[in-house]
């Protein structure tokens, strides 16, 4: 069972909201005990959902949470906007595959890099993506 | 009826002015230093003016009427400079709500009967308080603006491009590589390719706090115009954690010569212009 230890919310509608998020993500990875490895792996990770919040959706909140399972600590970020949505999620989650002019890997990258991965996409309401990283994971 | 309190003002509308710049003068609102008594004068004289000539019975419980936009201009626009010129907020309160004090003094002055001054008292409180907030939020709005500038600025340091031997080109780059500061990046180490006539440029990124597809993509691009001016890029300042995180992404940068430091990327360049770094041959052999 996961529980919720803390939770904090940033609101993303600019381009430098991204290395506030970045920031409060280390922050709450620090004080969990993470690692510089996965520490890094998670704020990458963020790095590139929020990219893409900015880019397809025009913004939206990103709630940061410290969550428990057992005796394992994580963070879990969840990515909330209301943009155009995603047609088609696993053509979205396959490498290089891309509708905008990128490398195609933001997505399938942020997968790998985290320990969970959850996205939920209605078109034309909006995408929602949590991503969990364990302490040690 | 008609309203007592607005035909006051509308009548002692010098004596208010006295009245309020007085209280300037007492409070710590009057910045000598950062606004000339003079100005102070003209301000506050314009606000009392349009104020007295905006009140009217209709609108005096109703803040929101049209017909005080003038005001909310003015105290915008008082207390977006004040922001910039560096009050501090208690300062900037203490405008309007020394305003407050002296038109309560001059009904008090004037309205004997404590009923009517009391209800008279509060309405003027309670519109005075909504323009003091509308300075508040002005105030914010304008320390804000200062914030975003700060923020610009930062972002625009502009990346010095090092020449660090003959031929051989370094670029430091601190901080996130956005689109902007990439093409700023880009066209300086073009320019200076072509003016000093080198033939390897150094991306260090050791201050890059992250490298995500993004920054990846801008980097690759980087790489390529260099290789299209003729002359070849090494990336340095590769760190331990960015590297398996650049694994998982799943970015190639395999085309790309990458060193984990400064030094072997110097190294490496030396060794691409075939220059060897030796030891003076009158040193101590050992």
């Amino acid at each position: 069972m996961i529980v919720i230890l803390n939770k904090d919310a940033v609101s993303i509608t600019r381009e430098q909201d991204t290395i506030l998020l970045r920031n409060r993500v280390k922050e709450w990875a620090t004080k969990i005990g993470m690692g510089l490895v996965n520490q890094t792996k998670l704020i990458t990770a963020a790095s590139e959902l929020v990219r893409n919040m900015l880019k397809y959706a025009r913004g939206g909140v990103v709630n940061i949470e410290i969550v428990s399972k057992g005796r394992e600590n994580g963070v879990r970020l969840i990515f909330i906007d209301k943009g155009p949505g995603i047609h088609d999620i696993n053509l979205a989650m396959r490498d290089g595959y891309t509708t905008g002019r990128s490398l195609g890997l933001g997505l399938p990258g942020a997968r790998r890099l985290v320990n969970e991965f959850e996205i939920q996409s209605v078109v034309n309401e909006g995408t929602t993506i949590s991503i969990t990283k364990w302490k040690n994971g | 009826m008609k309203n007592e309190a607005v035909k006051i003002i509308k009548a002692k509308k010098k004596y208010i002015l006295e009245q309020w710049f007085q209280n300037q003068l007492e409070n710590d609102g009057l910045r000598e230093d950062l606004i000339t008594n003079e100005d102070q004068r003209i301000q506050s004289e314009e606000l009392i003016n349009s104020f007295a000539a905006s009140i009217s019975d209709t609108n005096f419980d109703n803040f929101q009427s049209r017909d005080f936009e003038k005001i909310e201009d003015i105290l915008s626009g008082v207390a977006i400079s004040r922001a910039k010129r560096g009050f501090t907020p208690r300062e900037t309160g203490a405008y309007v709500l020394s305003l407050k004090m002296a038109l309560l003094k001059t009904l008090s002055e004037e309205i004997k009967d404590p009923v009517v001054l009391y209800t008279e008292s509060m309405r003027i409180n309670s519109l005075l308080d909504n323009f003091s907030m509308i300075t508040f939020e002005t105030f914010i709005k304008g320390r804000e603006d200062v914030i975003l500038r700060q923020t610009d600025e930062i972002t625009e340091i502009s990346t010095p491009v090092i020449k660090v031997w003959d031929g051989i080109l370094a670029l430091p780059i601190i901080g996130t590589l956005d689109s902007s500061r990439t093409q700023i990046v880009m066209e300086n180490l073009l320019q200076e390719i072509v003016e000093t006539g080198s033939s390897i440029a150094i991306l260090d990124i050791s201050g890059v706090p992250a490298i995500d597809t993004l920054v990846a993509q801008h980097l690759i691009k980087t790489v390529s115009a260099t290789r299209l001016m003729g002359a070849e890029c090494i990336i340095s300042g590769i760190r331990p954690e960015i590297a398996q995180t650049v694994v998982h992404l799943g970015i190639d940068l395999s085309d790309v010569i990458t060193k984990a430091t400064l030094a072997s990327a110097l190294k490496t360049a030396f060794g691409m212009i075939e220059l060897e770094v030796r030891k003076k041959a009158t040193s101590k052999v050992l």
